[in-house]
């Protein structure tokens, strides 16, 4: 019999957390880790009403901010820590570019108390009370999900507080899947306000709430549901935006912040469909912007149709991690101006699959990775990169027995007479990280031809995107078809 | 756990390869002089010929170790060579480019296969009692995660910069091989190791002893005491001529060209301090303390005239005098770790215990000469602490002697690491190791494992650390007296050093009830 596993799981938040502290690297001195120190800066120099304002004290094409108020909340709650260390960091205009180490350790300090306070208890409790399995194989979730690079990667080496908004995304999850469902919108509606991408989760907890009340009847405990969870939507947006709501020119500025409709389909290189289209045909040039707005709304909303409704009709927890999924990595694929680092808004729910089919789950969070291997690159993280992912993929196939479980799907899918790709083997997963392995060297070691400087970069980001699209047929099956939840046949596996 | 039971090995290369991915997370981090001393040995090796080696002196950082390293970095300048050949150039002073980074960080993680092979050794042989099935509880896989991840190795080898665990690893594999009853090679590999790095020439008296009571006298009288009629010439030649004939392919071609004065004024510059910059916290830290507080009170208390003002705070590694006690020169160091010795090695020589009595002594030797030794540097603790953790994980007595050794050992290391960005990353560590092998061990053997009094003086450490980081910088005498930090650190991690030494001494001059095997 295993011993309470709480000191493993301490020892192992220590573990991680030295590496993610090791491994980050130097953040780049612009970029992101400048706009968060801007960000400070502002919020705590300004009064409210002028964060979001282009004034003379604020320029906001210096990295203006252009995420909803609970991140400048946070800015400013950061920035008060940093003056009382040393005003020089926030002082108003004389701080940009501001670099020191001590500045540089402030700041990755800030990231991981976020991720401490926020993401790791999230993940643990779901690991805990949500998956099923012996607790040694729960210990081992606990580390494979916290092990997964994308994440380390862009909040400790890019720069950004992603494990705030997963994290409360993720107890959101949390608060649905013990039934307690006034306090999971509430945090979901926190993770909204905290940044806008998590919108791309919305569908799924607005199907399986909006379900869940159908179920319950409409005419009577269904009903008064949906009123508390209105109320309690209505009321968290309200104090969330607070300080905003005097003047509704302000509410218009903060959201013409958040959604920028003025730029195009995409920028740079990004793993979906659009950028991928483009290699093909040049829709950029072809269609006007609002054509392209209205193509990439249909898309979306077609793409992520099927799993709505299947959701809405059937409101478990299972259908809801799988709609989750499908949801954010439809909206990533098709959505307007979606930016590489969105991928980890699928990720997040695919962590939460790892343990009930881990194959695809590996395969699609290593992918997830890679394709932000050019961001990397910019970042000087290639090292990071390579140690993590490798790490990622070991520690994950050998803790989670991931190829061992991949044929029970496979008889599953193909008792429902599936096509024959979407059976996956470990030949095919080896043969898919080696091609991610070896096109990684190569970006790093190799120089482009002079005539298609940007080789690298798009041959990563058509690979990584045929692999979502692929993943995206295979959890659409997956959730809609519904073989036998995977777990369900061994109550209890002892390890 | 894809480990289905608990025999298979398959969780060693997983242990092995996390570590191993940390170890290239910290390939960016802080290095210290070192690194440049090893690019240094690489540009020398590759670029002059052999008769030069021992004479240049370009750099201050001279060829101080045996020839046998010599060419190992000679070796690992050839693949330096694809990396960045600048490095290779004596002149190139202080040339730390990336590639050289990355070559000189990547040649340490990947000679530390070595080590890897030699803890998988030690781990065959390590006794247990049957009982738990739990892989977590077994004492070879305790033994390999203490070893594979030892915050001292990871700290000094893949931050500071050396080659430690590669040199451990061939001690440990020395050891292993004796604990598995194959005397000839554990002889070869230590011979070999003394011929990399000379240091190992205090742990040899242990090796000479054992080999010669053990191996070469086959048989014991009845009451366990030597028959000198048993002496097998055989052997006795066998192991003689192996440690000749390392020696000779190590020394040989300089003996040959005649320059063995200067080889060995290189490898035994006594020219340096009875203390290094940072004292190791030896006896000699307490002794210093002794003399600096008896001239002190004697000034306050006008028994003694004017003094001069003592200098061995001032931090630079020269020869210092002690102002009310004796000075203390390089032969009486010599003398005294001779002499502390002595009863260890007699001890085996007496009642031979075996392999593991050996081991005993090995450490104890380790010890002594870090507590009693010349310019010791607080590295050298490494060399005591990884041989004990294999006595560790078989005895109670030696699992709580290592507790207290490793801790106060391993917090000993932190002023190597002096950077605002390591800061992080080495308490992270030290308090993974320590809440693991505190955790680990305790499990193992189903009990406490220290008393009270070791308890609160481990969490002593915590209260020194945040005085001396935290409270002391806020108070005025940090200009004047700024060394007060690193002599406070010295001087608590002696006394709980000196404890573990004395409390391991006793055990081996204790008698044993039962005899334990070969």
């Amino acid at each position: 019999a295993v011993s309470s596993p709480w000191p493993v799981i301490i020892l192992l938040n220590c573990s991680l957390h030295t590496f993610r502290f090791i491994g980050a690297g130097k953040p780049p001195m612009f970029g992101d880790y400048e706009a968060q120190r801007h960000w400070q800066e502002i919020t705590y120099n300004l009064p409210v009403h002028e964060w979001y304002f282009n004034t003379t004290d604020n320029n906001l094409n210096y990295w203006g901010l252009d995420y909803p108020p609970l991140t400048a909340y946070h800015s400013l709650l950061c920035g008060h820590v940093a003056s009382l260390i040393n005003p020089d960091w926030v002082e108003l205009h004389t701080s940009q570019g501001f670099e020191s180490s001590a500045h540089k350790l402030f700041m990755r300090a800030t990231v991981l108390i976020a991720d401490l306070l926020m993401y790791v208890p999230a993940v643990v409790l779901y690991c805990f009370y949500l998956s099923e399995g012996s607790n040694r194989k729960k210990v081992c979730l606990v580390l494979c999900i916290l092990l997964y690079p994308g994440l380390i990667l862009i909040d400790y080496g890019h720069f950004q507080y992603n494990s705030i908004s997963l994290g409360l995304a993720l107890w959101g999850v949390l608060g649905l899947g013990l039934g307690w469902d006034m306090l999971g919108s509430l945090a979901f509606v926190l993770a909204v306000n905290y940044k806008q991408m998590e919108l791309y989760h919305s569908l799924p907890f607005f199907c399986y709430l909006l379900g869940k009340c159908f179920k319950q009847g409409m005419a009577g405990r269904g009903l008064f549901l949906l009123v508390k969870i209105a109320v309690t939507v209505l009321v968290t947006f309200t104090l969330c935006w607070l300080p905003f709501l005097t003047d509704p020119g302000q509410v218009l500025q903060v959201l013409h912040r958040l959604f920028p409709v003025g730029r195009g389909l995409f920028e740079d290189k990004v793993a979906n469909t659009w950028c991928s289209l483009n290699v093909l045909i040049k829709i950029k040039t072809i269609l006007s912007t609002d054509t392209q707005l209205y193509l990439s709304l249909a898309a979306t909303l077609l793409a992520a149709l099927p799993s709505s409704i299947k959701l809405l009709t059937k409101p478990t927890l299972w259908q809801f991690k799988l709609a989750l999924v499908n949801s954010s990595l439809a909206f990533f694929l098709f959505s307007f101006q979606v930016h590489e680092k969105s991928i980890l808004l699928p990720a997040l729910p695919v962590c939460l699959l790892l343990g009930d089919l881990p194959l695809p789950a590996v395969w699609f969070l290593q992918a997830s990775t890679f394709s932000m291997l050019p961001l990397f690159l910019k970042d000087g993280l290639f090292v990071p990169y390579a140690v993590t992912s490798s790490a990622f993929v070991f520690y994950s196939v050998y803790l989670l027995s991931a190829l061992e479980h991949s044929s029970e799907e496979e008889l599953q899918l193909k008792s429902l007479s599936l096509l024959p790709f979407l059976s996956q083997s470990p030949g095919q997963f080896y043969l898919s990280v080696a091609a991610m392995a070896g096109l990684s060297f190569m970006s790093v070691a190799l120089a482009p031809p002079a005539r298609l400087p940007d080789l690298f970069p798009l041959l990563v980001s058509v690979f990584s995107f045929l692999h979502f699209l692929g993943l995206l047929l295979y959890f659409n099956v997956v959730q809609i078809a519904e073989p036998p939840s995977p777990r369900r046949k061994n109550p209890k596996k002892t390890e | 756990m894809a480990a289905s039971t608990a025999d298979s090995w398959s969780w060693f290369p997983a242990l092995a390869l996390g570590v191993s991915f940390l170890k290239c997370l910290m390939i960016n981090s802080y290095h210290s002089t070192d690194f440049e001393v090893h690019r240094n040995w690489l540009a020398i090796t590759h670029s002059l010929p052999v008769s030069k080696w021992y004479h240049e002196s370009t750099s201050e950082w001279t060829l101080d170790y045996p020839p046998l390293f010599a060419w190992f970095e000679y070796g690992l300048s050839h693949v330096a060579q694809h990396f960045d050949k600048k490095m290779l150039v004596v002149q190139n002073l202080g040339y730390a480019s990336p590639a050289t980074v990355l070559f000189q960080r990547l040649s340490v993680i990947a000679t530390d296969v070595v080590f890897i092979y030699a803890v998988r050794e030690c781990c065959r042989s390590v006794r247990e009692e049957k009982g738990s099935k739990d892989l977590l509880v077994r004492p070879y896989f305790i033994l390999a995660a203490l070893l594979l991840w030892n915050y001292g190795l990871l700290i000094v080898d893949h931050i500071h910069f050396q080659y430690n665990g590669f040199l451990c690893g061939i001690l440990l594999l020395s050891v292993a091989r004796h604990l598995q009853g194959r005397h000839l090679e554990g002889a070869f590999l230590f011979a070999v190791l003394l011929n990399l790095k000379h240091i190992y020439l205090y742990i040899a008296p242990a090796y000479g002893i054992f080999l010669l009571r053990s191996y070469c006298f086959t048989k014991d009288n009845t009451d366990g005491s030597v028959r000198w009629s048993s002496l097998s010439l055989v052997r006795l030649i066998a192991l003689g001529s192996i440690v000749i004939s390392v020696c000779a392919l190590s020394f040989g071609p300089f003996i040959a060209m005649g320059q063995l004065p200067q080889v060995l004024s290189r490898l035994f510059p006594f020219k340096r301090g009875l203390c290094h910059a940072y004292w190791a916290p030896n006896i000699w830290a307490l002794y210093n303390v002794v003399d600096k507080a008896l001239s002190v009170l004697g000034l306050r208390l006008k028994l003694l005239a004017n003094l001069p003002k003592a200098s061995m705070t001032g931090g630079l590694v020269q020869e210092f005098q002690h102002s009310v006690l004796p000075s203390v020169s390089p032969s009486a160091t010599l003398i005294c770790t001779l002499v502390s010795i002595l009863p260890a090695v007699l001890s085996i020589w007496r009642c031979p215990r075996g392999a593991r009595g050996f081991l005993r002594c090995l450490v104890v030797c380790a010890l002594c000469s870090f507590m009693f030794g010349w310019h010791v540097h607080e590295k050298a603790i490494l060399m005591a602490i990884l041989p004990l953790s294999v006595l560790a994980v078989e005895s109670r007595e030696d699992a709580g002697i290592f507790l207290m050794l490793a801790t106060t050992g391993h917090y000993s290391l932190f002023p190597l690491l002096f950077t605002a960005t390591e800061m992080p990353t080495k308490v992270l560590l030290i308090l993974l190791f320590t809440l693991y092998s505190f955790t680990s061990l305790k499990k193992l053997f189903r009990g406490f494992l220290l008393n009270t009094l070791e308890v609160t003086y481990l969490l002593g450490l915590i209260a020194v650390e945040i005085i001396c980081e935290v409270v002391y910088p806020l108070l005025p005498w940090k200009q004047t007296l700024p060394f007060v930090t690193l002599l406070a650190k010295s001087v608590y991690c002696s006394l709980g050093v000196s404890y573990s030494f004395i409390r391991l001494y006793l055990s081996i001059l204790r008698p044993t009830d039962k005899p334990k095997e070969l």
